[in-house]
């Protein structure tokens, strides 16, 4: 009896609840995150192949990744989907959101719309169905021939084009960033507008002068967000491409995953776990730097 | 003027309408051409009803391939997402509570740990957490796809939740400490029922990204009664499994079901939390 009692005390103090309630976490981090990368950083020193013990072997890994051309290539194929893709579609998000910011009856639908795609994109579903589209004879060719006859043909999956089959996925599912530039464009102070009208300020001159320099932290949100995105981008290159021609779509991640697991031969997993230490460190890099880019471009009041 | 404003409102409608059909062209076109008799799909694609209405590619889709209907890859696919989306929920929410309310030495630690968590997706993590959970002897179960979603492991639920429960009145914390309320009970009958709008969001989020998942799927499915839907439909399409367009659109179909009668019935509570907590989508 005197025993539950002090136990209750014991587990009612605010510290320990804290621990109670955090725990699911500390557990989590512990056992599905720090132990899973202590474990590949280990193994990205060694040849590994899954079937025999792992071996020690230095920094070979890495050395040999560095004079590894596909890797090159890979980390080339993600930054020009990265540099190319997420400035297009956070330049959409934000067109589209000044269009849709009018309240009308019919906004609420138009905002649902013009976001669907964003919130069924990434499905397998949506992969084999931008497959078929830009086919031969798909319906993007179907369409293109109405205006531009020689385009009944076209190939959309050659060496030069096939990225961008994966680009313009990645631009139409905009809407995530729309909804996030729609809600700080609400958060404008209306008076900045109505003092620059009596000060004759048309309607462009206020958006380059109000209403982008109060975006700009919206715009450096979504920037990062998006930029981190493309660099993991996976599935979709995976299922829609998966890689070729030529691994001009090989994302890098893609490539992580063809070493670890390839359709022939032996699995290097440790190599494939040196690739995902460069990754991590590239991705942090990225990310330091936009924020490092900050002070220079973000208004801040 | 008004004459003008009339029309310019009438132009912007329409400018407006057309694209928004443009957006969800390819959507309509799926599930429409899913309704067109298979072999009429590719001539008539530039025809977005079709003439002749079938059920045909739904009948012959759900038959599924080598001995396994879609019933099973669907059932897979609502045990993964509905029970990983609990569990992220339950221990979210725990975590988001201690973060925000509650004092306690390594709370400040934690919290950067959580935002650690979101610069570590799941693309990053795939080879670790392969190896670690071949040692545990969880590749072919369904394990790796549910367990970790029980520990709080994506960040941002944790932090969306957190913001959530600090827009909730501390005093309401107080009035139930005073009436002899331990943490556990505010956490229980004051927090939990009073963030219920962010719970909806974050599941409605957890069970989309767990039911799209194909990269777990690809890693961890070994047998064919295990695999989800995402996984399926991908091996349903590849063509040396002999399937018809008409099939794989009717399943293709089915299968962003789930997701798109969520997003239409929590459409505004959805739109508000992403503009709210900057949710990727």
């Amino acid at each position: 009896m005197e025993k539950k009692k002090s136990l209750r005390h014991f587990m009612g103090q605010e510290k320990v609840a804290g621990y109670v309630f955090s725990l699911p976490f500390i557990i989590g981090f512990a056992l599905f995150l720090m132990i899973p990368m202590v474990l590949s950083l280990y193994y990205s020193f060694c040849k590994y192949d899954i079937q025999n013990a792992p071996t020690f072997v230095g920094l070979r890994n890495y050395v040999n990744i560095f004079q590894d051309e596909v890797f090159w290539k890979a980390l080339k194929v993600t930054c020009y989907y990265a540099l190319i893709g997420t400035p297009l579609k956070v330049i959409f998000a934000l067109i589209i959101a000044l269009i849709l910011c009018r309240d009308t009856k019919a906004t609420g639908l138009y905002r649902a719309t013009y976001y669907l795609p964003s919130i069924i994109g990434g499905s397998v579903a949506i992969a084999i169905l931008w497959r078929r589209m830009f086919e031969s004879t798909g319906i993007i060719n179907a369409f293109l021939s109405l205006f531009f006859p020689g385009m009944s043909n076209f190939n959309w999956f050659s060496e030069s084009s096939a990225i961008w089959v994966l680009i313009i996925l990645t631009v139409w599912q905009f809407g995530s960033s729309m909804l996030i530039f729609l809600s700080a464009l609400k958060q404008i102070n209306k008076e900045l507008y109505e003092a620059a009208m009596v000060d004759g300020a048309n309607k462009w001159k206020q958006f380059w002068r109000i209403t982008l320099p109060l975006l700009t932290p919206t715009i450096f949100f979504n920037l990062v967000q998006q930029t981190i995105n493309s660099f993991l981008a996976f599935t979709q290159s995976k299922l829609i491409t998966n890689g070729d021609p030529k691994n001009s779509t090989l994302f890098y991640t893609l490539y992580v995953y063809n070493k670890a697991f390839p359709t022939q031969g032996k699995s290097q997993m440790g190599y494939a776990s040196a690739l995902a230490w460069i990754m991590l460190i590239i991705v942090s890099t990225v990310t330091a730097l936009l924020f490092l880019s900050r002070n220079k471009w973000v208004y801040e009041d | 003027m008004s004459k003008k404003k009339t029309v310019g409102a009438i132009v912007y409608h329409v400018l407006v309408a057309i694209g928004a059909f443009i957006m969800v062209y390819p959507l309509l076109w799926m599930i429409l051409s899913s309704f067109k008799p298979t072999n009429t799909i590719l001539a008539t694609s530039r025809h977005l009803i079709p003439t002749q209405w079938t059920l045909d590619n739904y009948r012959n889709g759900w038959k599924g391939f080598m001995g396994y209907t879609f019933a099973t890859f669907f059932k897979n696919s609502f045990f993964i997402s509905l029970l990983s989306t609990f569990g992220t929920l339950i221990s979210s929410a725990f975590v988001a509570y201690a973060l925000q309310r509650l004092q306690f030495k390594l709370k400040r630690f934690l919290f950067i740990l959580v935002l650690a968590t979101m610069m570590l997706p799941p693309q990053i993590m795939m080879i670790p957490q392969y190896m670690w959970f071949r040692h545990l002897g969880w590749v072919g179960t369904f394990n790796p796809m549910i367990v970790p979603y029980f520990f709080a492991i994506q960040g941002f639920f944790v932090y969306l939740i957190m913001n959530f429960i600090g827009g909730v009145p501390k005093e309401l914390d107080e009035a139930a400490k005073i009436d002899g309320c331990s943490y556990y009970g505010i956490f229980f009958r004051v927090i939990l029922p009073l963030i219920t709008p962010a719970l909806i969001t974050s599941a409605i989020f957890s069970f989309i990204w767990r039911w799209d998942d194909y990269l777990s799927a690809l890693l961890y499915v070994t047998r064919p009664e295990m695999r989800p839907i995402s996984l399926a439909l991908k091996l349903f399409n590849d063509p040396n499994s002999g399937s018809d367009i008409g099939a794989t659109l009717a399943m293709s179909t089915l299968s962003i079901l789930p997701a798109t009668i969520l997003f239409l019935i929590f459409q505004k509570s959805l739109v508000e939390g992403i503009a709210s907590s900057g949710i990727k989508g």
